[in-house]
């Protein structure tokens, strides 16, 4: 892939549900390893775009390239590319951690996926839990496992949809630390390479923290795109409050039966 | 090469998930078995000779036991979102599809295995022949074929265990008769080459549903 070729590109993206539309002519793109932030309030199409990115639902218009794959007629070599954790874990409760691993390592034919197993699961705190099932779990446990699937096949993309949702403060901290690590922002004990990450989170703090860019999603639109160098959570949530509420006024006010009412 | 890898590795993983916590073999085992001793009981006094009631009580048996396997073959998939998890990996839709009906065929051919002894027991009869054997196992594969894609198209839906049988049952109907009918047959004594049409009959309908199933699979599964 050519280093001028975006990651990811979406050229005006939409998404209806019937009469509902959920995406209104999304236009971004996203710069091998860079990490890109996505704020929005509930129901502003957060999950629908993380859904489409990761092919699990299909645009009603415009296109998404990723790695210069069209999704629409690659989405089976895109797969191979990405990683993604959302807020259900895609994890079997009756299969033990190492079972779960396993069982995803052969989905993405890994060609010996034990030391990679027994890697990440060290990697993610979970050693000395591989052989319980995972419905014996805590809710940060399984996430963690979680975590260790979407990095199983070494994926170029990250696809996070609120991967913090539920977690203890503990948890959400080494969550967090290692999503760093996955940026490059500490390589430590990563690989040092930098992943291109897109995540969606409600915490202004811990998104600013790893984001390299910052964009607002409200009512289906991208109404805000900027740099995270410098941009403080006392700062930006001024920021977010307005464009939220500017989003949503607009909405309002261009609904049938509203126009031209205050 | 990748294509039944993967198949294998879904099988192996509803095996061994199933293996834990028995969740479908026992439903369908113990539906089963009482079926089979209830129509017993009532077909005993009654009926001059069970091999007249036989074929139909083995392959009601089968058929709704087998229903309420196909109605917990993918609810599995859907906790904490696993399906998505499937759907996420770079593997052919219907390699899932496949994977997820191979295993429902063989939790179904694990439940006659036993299921069929009984029967022979209950209404002293012989069924232990490769004809019998033959004519279940084409019949279970067409049963299989059909229920796990029904299976995954009712399963995001809110009534899913009424409307999997509401929409599997009437496709079934060529298959079941199929079944029945040979089994009839091969309990009066007909020769296996009499049964050549209901057997093509079932030849046909497996191929021609599998087909089907494995060309629409990506399209039910996907939003």
């Amino acid at each position: 892939m050519s280093a001028n070729v975006p990651m990811i590109e979406l050229r005006k993206l939409t998404k209806a549900f019937g009469s509902k539309v959920a995406l209104r002519g999304i236009d971004l793109r996203v710069a091998v390893g860079e990490s890109l932030v996505i704020f929005g309030p509930n129901g502003a199409g957060k999950t629908t775009l993380i859904r489409i990115l990761s092919s699990l639902s299909r645009p009603t218009g415009g296109s998404v390239h990723i790695g210069g794959l069209d999704l629409r007629t690659h989405a089976d070599g895109i797969r191979r590319y990405l990683g993604v954790v959302s807020h259900a874990p895609l994890l079997y409760d009756s299969l033990t951690a190492e079972e779960n691993l396993r069982f995803f390592g052969r989905l993405y034919s890994l060609p010996d996926p034990e030391p990679r197993v027994t890697a990440l699961l060290e990697r993610v705190g979970l050693a000395g839990r591989r052989a319980d099932l995972v419905r014996t779990f805590s809710r940060g446990m399984v996430q963690r496992l979680a975590i260790a699937r979407a990095l199983l096949h070494d994926p170029a993309v990250l696809l996070l949809d609120e991967p913090d949702t539920g977690l203890d403060p503990q948890a959400a901290e080494m969550l967090h630390g290692l999503l760093a690590e996955l940026s490059g922002r500490q390589t430590t004990s990563g690989d040092g390479l930098r992943r291109t990450i897109v995540t969606i989170t409600h915490s202004l703090e811990r998104g600013l923290a790893i984001a390299d860019r910052v964009a607002i999603l409200a009512n289906g639109r991208l109404v805000y795109e900027a740099p995270a160098a410098g941009l403080t959570p006392a700062a930006f949530r001024p920021l977010y409050d307005q464009h939220c509420a500017a989003a949503l006024r607009n909405a309002y006010q261009t609904r049938p039966g509203n126009r031209g009412g205050g | 090469m990748n294509f039944w890898r993967s198949v294998m590795a879904i099988v192996w993983k509803d095996i061994r998930a199933e293996l834990r916590t028995k969740d479908i073999f026992s439903s369908m085992f113990v539906f089963a078995l009482l079926a089979v001793i209830v129509f017993n009981f009532a077909f005993e006094l009654r009926v001059p000779d069970m091999k007249m009631v036989a074929p139909g009580i083995i392959w009601v048996a089968v058929s709704f036991a087998g229903t309420l396997g196909l109605n917990r073959a993918f609810v599995i998939e859907q906790d904490k979102g696993s399906l998505a998890g499937l759907l996420l990996a770079p593997v052919d839709r219907s390699a899932i599809y496949f994977g997820k009906m191979l295993g429902n065929l063989l939790f179904m051919l694990v439940v006659e295995a036993i299921l069929l002894p009984l029967v022979m027991i209950f209404f002293n009869l012989t069924l232990l022949t490769w004809q019998h054997l033959l004519v279940l196992g084409l019949g279970t594969f067409g049963f299989a074929a059909v229920g796990t894609i029904f299976s995954a198209i009712a399963v995001n839906t809110r009534a899913r265990e009424v409307l999997l049988p509401i929409l599997l049952f009437p496709v079934l109907v060529p298959v079941l008769v199929a079944g029945v009918k040979m089994t009839g047959a091969l309990l009066d004594g007909e020769t296996f080459s009499s049964l050549s049409n209901w057997l093509r009959l079932t030849l046909v309908y497996d191929v021609v549903f599998t087909g089907v199933a494995y060309l629409t699979f990506g399209y039910v599964v996907e939003e």
